[in-house]
């Protein structure tokens, strides 16, 4: 496998980790545009516990989980009181704190970034990425899973059917924050490099359009809206160096691709997979088989 | 009464300076089938939002099999037995029929069994055939006829086996084959031994289904009594006729 392939696909499975870190809370009614938030908190833990403390990359990645997860619950009481667009400004707010305190502690290397040594390869990434997938399928087919999509529907039905909502939330919202600082733990170590910038705004903005994207309803959105946003970007890019007619695409495949994104919008306006997709296609398997 | 299900004792509620509901007093006996009507406007969902928890109580108290559940926070009355539907669809549009009526049940589960297990699925699945609705297993309930979702919303309270079920207009929009299918399914559900509270326009409905009438006007009961009682009232009379009829 070639050094460019095997990076897109990490790129991609690291990419799945931090959107199913906002898809959680989306799933639950919540929309979190702090995903860099978590992964720069994952991210640093990891990086600093594997480079400054020698511990082993494979105990860092859980720690770096759950330092997150931690981060999360503490700040979803605060956050949770906002609603909307509110909650969404708050989110951000938080990721901002996050990057402007990190930007400050120079033995985590400050504005120049944390370089490390201990390397998360293609298997490990891939092997992490399935895990998280099997995490949140299990999850989504629990009672808290039915709670959570309840609450993303209707809270005052979800609540009179004995729904404890805020707990839901939280629950949703610490998990979220957990799978993010797993996806920071893998991204320090796959670039053997982390600093603020990494995670910009556009960062957050991406991973919130990836599940929004491919769709909140099932547990494929996220993939679907991973695979999305990293393959076609690539993609152009690739048809631009391979064939010489399409060489305008280098300059301008950010324009093609957005006129992509508008063009989804447009045509899956609740997202790529939708639970009436999914469906459609089991019970055309259930007919075929 | 002491065979009272439910007792309400001097139930107020104010929203701003409107009293919605003023000194409403009633009893429902245990296995009975009672109607709350009244015209449009007399407070009959504030009722049901202030039994079911949806609205803080102003002053009055509520007691379920004698336990005061005024200020029960409102996600515990169901496990006290009390389950409601709702005057407009409120079913979780994105999930599927099944995982709607599993939503009755789930307050019973431990949060991280699978849900999806075979038994609360099975049992979900086997309410819906009971009810006649198991043409639609998987299906998305947005996409669902209002008939059926209607339906959908009654077995999705059975399930949660309560004791009292209230129902905000759950004939209002049903054609007359899914009125009487609503019917069927409601008298087998007495059958087990569920109290009906009904808040219901369709008064033939009522006179089928019901054997207790409260009638509510402007926030005030005016009347309680049998069904074939009601008609005769002059003050009903006048509450929905207006002074000229009575």
């Amino acid at each position: 496998m070639s050094g460019y392939l095997s990076g897109v696909l990490a790129q991609l499975a690291i990419n799945i980790v931090i959107a199913y870190s906002v898809f959680l809370p989306a799933a639950a009614g919540l929309l979190n545009l702090g995903a860099a938030g978590f992964v720069l908190v994952g991210g640093y833990t990891a990086g600093g516990l594997t480079s400054r403390l020698n511990v082993p990359l494979l105990a860092a990645i859980p720690l770096a989980g759950l330092a997150a997860a931690l981060i999360a619950f503490l700040v979803s009481f605060p956050i949770l009181r906002t609603r909307g667009v509110y909650m969404v400004l708050a989110t951000f707010a938080f990721a901002e704190i996050v990057g402007g305190i990190l930007l400050n502690i120079p033995a985590l290397g400050g504005a120049a970034g944390l370089s490390v040594s201990a390397y998360a390869g293609l298997p490990l990434v891939f092997t992490v990425t399935a895990l998280v997938v099997a995490l949140v399928a299990w999850l989504l087919a629990t009672r808290f899973g039915l709670a959570m999509r309840a609450v993303h529907d209707d809270e005052n039905v979800a609540l009179l059917f004995g729904t404890n909502l805020r707990l839901t939330q939280v629950l949703a919202f610490t998990a979220g924050g957990a799978l993010g600082g797993i996806g920071g733990a893998l991204l320090v170590h796959q670039f053997n490099f982390i600093d603020v910038q990494t995670t910009g705004v556009m960062f957050s903005i991406f991973v919130l359009l990836y599940v929004l994207m491919g769709g909140t309803q099932t547990a494929w959105g996220p993939i679907a809206g991973a695979l999305f946003f990293t393959l076609v970007p690539e993609g152009l890019r690739r048809a631009a160096e391979l064939s010489p007619s399409l060489k305008f695409l280098e300059s301008s495949r950010y324009i093609v691709f957005g006129a992509a994104v508008v063009l989804v919008m447009m045509w899956r306006p609740e997202g790529l997979i939708t639970r009436t997709l999914v469906e459609r296609c089991y019970g055309l398997l259930r007919r075929n088989g | 009464m002491a065979d009272a299900i439910l007792s309400v004792e001097g139930l107020c509620k104010r929203f701003g300076g409107l009293t919605v509901i003023d000194d409403v007093s009633f009893d429902v006996r245990r296995g009975s089938r009672t109607a709350l009507i009244g015209p449009n406007g007399a407070g009959k969902t504030t009722v049901f939002n202030l039994l079911s928890g949806a609205y803080a109580v102003d002053r009055g108290r509520i007691r379920l099999h004698g336990e005061d559940i005024t200020s029960l926070p409102a996600r515990l009355r169901i496990g006290r037995g009390l389950a409601r539907s709702f005057q407009n669809v409120r079913l979780m549009p994105h999930l599927s029929t099944v995982e709607n009526v599993m939503l009755g049940e789930q307050w019973r589960s431990s949060p991280f069994s699978l849900a999806r297990g075979r038994r609360a699925g099975g049992r979900a699945e086997r309410a819906l055939a009971d009810a006649g609705l198991d043409t639609y297993p998987g299906q998305v309930v947005a996409t669902l006829p209002y008939g059926i979702q209607k339906r959908i919303e009654v077995v999705r309270a059975l399930a949660a086996e309560p004791k009292l079920l209230l129902l905000d207009e759950p004939a209002a929009g049903l054609n007359s084959a899914e009125t009487a299918a609503l019917r069927a399914l409601l008298e087998r559900a007495c059958e087990r031994g569920i109290t009906l509270l009904v808040v219901e326009h369709d008064m033939n409905f009522v006179k089928q289904l019901c054997d207790r009438v409260v009638v509510l006007s402007f926030g005030r009961k005016i009347f309680e009594g049998t069904p074939s009682e009601v008609h005769a009232d002059p003050g009903v009379r006048q509450a929905y006729l207006g002074a000229a009829a009575a």
